[in-house]
């Protein structure tokens, strides 16, 4: 039989139904769990005070109402960007360190009022600005899988949460690979919905432009279900779409993908690329083919465009979006911004001051609309576009000193994708090294039910969503 | 030597939404105890983001329409950025190359066309209060007005006096009004005025045009006249002693000093902001259809000189039709044009008694206008034949007056009034009335 800290949703609900635990019971397995590893993995900053009373009510709700909203009881960990009402919230930075929150983000409000329980916040690079984790002020997170290893990031503690098990679900935020590539390095699904698919309100801005909210969890079935519960118009946020937001739980359980068009990304085989790496893409887009879809080898513009692209979009953006924390609230003064952040905010500001506005800004937005172009002609034909979430496997703790590019180089496979709003899922495909590797499955803007249910019949054909045995690895 | 002075104005117009520009606090902020209309949109706070404001952008486009401004079909909204406490997000969102409205004009009285470059979007600020607190020099903000809709009027340097200047303000204002989008009370900011000034000398040795200089943040019409001519004479003798001419960067900012009636020296372009200005990504660029501005260009009622101009048409002076529109005498007005279709009541004499005080609108027009202009029925022997026999049919309540009710006198004047289908000079028959029961 499963550990409480194995199951998924559905299991948890299954459970509470059989009434084999109560939603305390469980929290405090959690807990239990979380003051057994943390501190040799980092992965909670602050721990909700109040989550056994919380628990309590919805352990009285369930025994008088039975089961009925879709995430009654479900332990989950926060991304440290999303402003927790009760639960301080840093973005990871020193400035904002022991902010405590005066309102409730739009997507953890929904959360709450479809029943789940905050277990905690997770670490991520200070406000989102890497890959690794490794730029929180508060130290880096450390990859279950090897704890000399990085999580990826921005979200690398929520990824690192749940491959550590230490939550059944996780929120993280995607600005350019943020949630796929910490989903991947840690061998768990990540789902980057459609920007504007979810309200970014009370969501601590990094760009603006492609900050997109999604989960991190143990199946795509789960990450299904959350990324229902938080996507719709969001009346605090102007960019949010009113497109209706369908049932995406509805959509899974396909036995096959006959009629399924998918483009293998040729560019996105870099030269420079592991072979290893290379081989599980080529196994995965076998094994779509052996599940009825077509296959075809599709050419999209070279990577190193978008890099570009979205270094020149997001530091202009966030060096406006810093500029709030102007020293004079939030307690701590401007010297307190960590290094990646003081770079970005100097490159931002260069791009935006006149004269270099239109070498920089104007032409990356010019070369932008041409890829969402390429993208729109791409889906004309093709359901969804395949390729590895990042070039290898997780790197070691370090590995980014001195490299203001890092975030940049791992993201490069997944910064397209973002730069044109789409959305993707990232699904474990295999291992090398003993740590695992990540597919993206993309599709075109608002095809949510399509990438979740092309994903989710992939992952029940393979047996590569695993979870390390802590005990072992750590 | 030829003095010509070059004058464009600056205007920004608190728009009285209900809301304010982003957010849904209330955007009244006038009086309020400070800081207690706030909430995280307009406070700056981390993860919150802006919500335009539909009602405010259609009172921008009202204006323009109203300045003849044609609307721009594709719009949006840019951050402007520069550091300051009373400026929570460290970015005020405004409107850079695509404001919602561009080139109109507004007529002068003289036929003069005052040509409009801009009306743009934009918020408000928050405020700084300067104060003494347990004996120390602090800085208080007040972010009740942060976020508050503001719009801004950009001229073109047309005007070349002062008086110009001022009545272009004192029309835009009016229109303001008119329109209903703010009442546009200067002593409560509403309106703040930035001209800007430079002058064209022509002498015998050619034509030479001094640096421009933009003057702050001017609260009231007569400020804006004193400082522009100071700035005028200022600038001449300037020249006179430097020689400098007008250059791509050499343009400086002023402040207006009310007391000294002088302006001084802010900044210099060295010291100019770079703004970096950039499209605000939280707000999606904005396609504005025709029906849209048509609907909008509905709701505008007539303007002052429209207004003046059919006023003028039934006959009143100008100078009176001035009076009626500027101060919004809506009764007044609404007399004038429906006693217009009245025979017995001449527009141009009612309007100036009006606006001379002589006539209270609220009151019996007729009556009073006939009192003060000794029309109607003035012939004693008619009215004295009309009355005398009205007395004759009331013997009883002739007995009652003479018992000392003097409050039938009413009585009589009503039914002579009758007689006369209303055609009477109340004041001669109330004399002949009286007269006649004394008798």
């Amino acid at each position: 039989m499963k550990q409480l800290h194995e199951l998924t949703i559905n299991e948890v609900h299954e459970g509470y139904r059989n009434h084999e635990f109560t939603c305390v019971e469980l929290v405090k397995h959690f807990l239990n769990r979380i003051e057994k590893y943390n501190p040799k993995l980092n992965i909670f900053l602050a721990l909700n005070p109040n989550v056994i009373t919380q628990a309590e009510a919805i352990d009285r709700e369930i025994a008088e109402k039975g089961i009925d909203r879709e995430l009654l009881g479900i332990p989950m960990a926060i991304k440290d960007n999303f402003l927790t009402v009760g639960i301080s919230t840093t973005a990871s930075s020193n400035i904002l360190k022991g902010f405590m929150p005066q309102y409730e983000s739009t997507v953890t409000c929904k959360l709450l009022a479809a029943g789940a329980i905050f277990l905690g916040k997770t670490n991520m690079d200070s406000f989102a600005h890497g890959s690794s984790t490794e730029t929180s002020d508060f130290g880096p997170t450390h990859n279950p899988w090897n704890p000399e290893k990085l999580p990826g990031g921005s979200s690398g503690g929520s990824a690192a949460a749940i491959s550590a098990q230490l939550a059944t679900a996780a929120l993280g935020s995607e600005t350019a690979g943020s949630i796929r590539q910490p989903a991947a390095w840690c061998g768990v699904t990540g789902f980057k919905p459609t920007y504007g698919r979810a309200g970014r309100y009370g969501c601590i801005a990094m760009a603006s432009s492609t900050d997109s909210p999604g989960p991190i969890a143990k199946t795509v079935e789960d990450a299904a279900l959350i990324t229902k519960v938080i996507s719709g118009k969001d009346p605090f946020d102007a960019t949010t779409s009113p497109l209706v937001v369908e049932n995406y739980p509805s959509f899974l359980g396909k036995s096959n993908l006959d009629g399924i068009k998918i483009g293998l990304v040729t560019e996105y085989l870099l030269a420079d690329m592991r072979n290893d790496v290379k081989q599980l893409i080529l196994e995965a887009a076998a094994k779509f083919r052996s599940l009825g879809a077509i296959v075809e080898e599709v050419s999209l513009m070279d990577p190193k465009y978008a890099v570009g692209v979205y270094t020149v979009v997001q530091r202009s953006e966030v060096s406006s979006n810093l500029a709030r924390f102007d020293g004079i609230r939030f307690g701590h003064t401007r010297d307190s911004f960590g290094e990646e952040t003081k770079r970005r905010i100097m490159l931002g500001t260069y791009t935006l001051s006149s004269g270099y506005y239109d070498a920089y800004y104007k032409k990356a937005q010019a070369v932008r609309t041409k890829m969402i172009d390429q993208f729109t002609e791409i889906f004309k034909t093709f359901d969804a576009v395949i390729g590895a979430v990042s070039p290898g496997p997780a790197l070691l703790i370090g590995a980014t000193k001195n490299q203001p590019m890092f975030g940049e180089m791992e993201d490069i496979l997944v910064e397209q994708s973002s730069v044109a709003g789409l959305t993707s899922t990232s699904v474990p495909c295999g291992f090398v090294d003993g740590l695992p590797i990540g597919l993206q499955i993309t599709c075109d803007q608002f095809q949510e039910a399509k990438a979740l249910a092309i994903a989710d019949c992939y992952q029940k054909n393979t047996t590569f969503s695993q979870f390390p045995d802590l005990d072992k690895t750590l | 030597m030829k003095i010509t002075p070059l004058i464009g104005l600056e205007v920004h117009v608190e728009l009285e939404t209900k809301s304010k520009m982003f957010c849904g606090c209330p955007a009244d902020h006038f009086g309020k105890a400070p800081n207690t209309q706030t909430c995280p949109v307009c406070l700056g706070l981390p993860g919150a983001l802006p919500v335009p404001n539909q009602k405010a952008i259609e009172s921008c486009i009202k204006i323009g329409l109203a300045l003849n401004c044609s609307v721009n079909r594709l719009s949006k909204f840019d951050r402007k950025q520069y550091f300051y406490p009373d400026l929570p997000k460290g970015y005020q969102i405004s409107q850079y190359d695509q404001p919602f409205c561009s080139v109109g004009f507004l007529n002068l009285d003289s036929g003069k066309k005052i040509g409009i470059e801009r009306v743009h979007q934009e918020e408000d600020t928050g405020k700084l209060q300067h104060t003494v607190l347990n004996g120390e020099k602090v800085t208080l903000v007040d972010f009740n007005r942060s976020g508050v809709p503001l719009v801004e009027i950009v001229s073109m340097p047309d005007m070349t006096s002062s008086a110009e200047a001022k009545e272009y303000l004192k029309k835009i204002h009016e229109i303001i009004r008119a329109i209903g989008v703010s009442n546009a009370d200067m002593e409560k900011g509403q309106m703040r005025l930035e001209p800007t000034v430079n002058v064209c000398i022509e002498n015998e040795t050619g034509i030479y045009y001094t640096p421009l200089v933009e003057i702050k943040n001017i609260n009231s019409f007569n400020f804006a006249v004193q400082a522009i001519e100071f700035e005028i004479k200022r600038q001449v003798q300037e020249f006179e002693k430097s020689g400098i001419e007008k250059t791509a960067t050499n343009k400086t900012t002023r402040g207006y000093d009310s007391v000294k009636k002088t302006t001084f020296l802010q900044r210099t372009k060295e010291e100019a902001k770079d703004y970096r200005y950039f499209p605000e990504p939280d707000i999606p660029p904005f396609i504005i259809e025709e029906d849209f501005v048509e609907r909008i260009r509905k709701e505008i009622p007539l303007l002052p000189d429209q207004e003046i101009f059919s006023l003028e048409k039934l006959g009143v002076e100008k100078k009176d039709a001035k009076i009626l529109i500027s101060t919004q005498n809506r009764l007044a007005i609404q007399i004038v044009h429906d006693y217009s279709r009245d025979d017995r009541i001449d527009s141009k004499k009612l309007a100036s008694l009006i606006v001379n005080g002589k006539l209270n609108p609220a009151q019996d027009v007729l009556v009073q206008y006939r009192n003060l202009t000794k029309i109607g029925i003035t012939d004693t022997t008619q009215l004295t034949q009309i009355v005398q026999n009205i007395i004759d049919g009331n013997p009883s309540i002739v007995a009652e007056y003479k018992k000392g009710k003097t409050n039938v006198v009413g009585f009589f004047i009503g039914q002579a009034m009758k007689e006369t289908k209303g055609a009477a000079n109340p004041k001669t028959l109330s004399d002949v009335v009286t007269e006649l029961l004394n008798r």
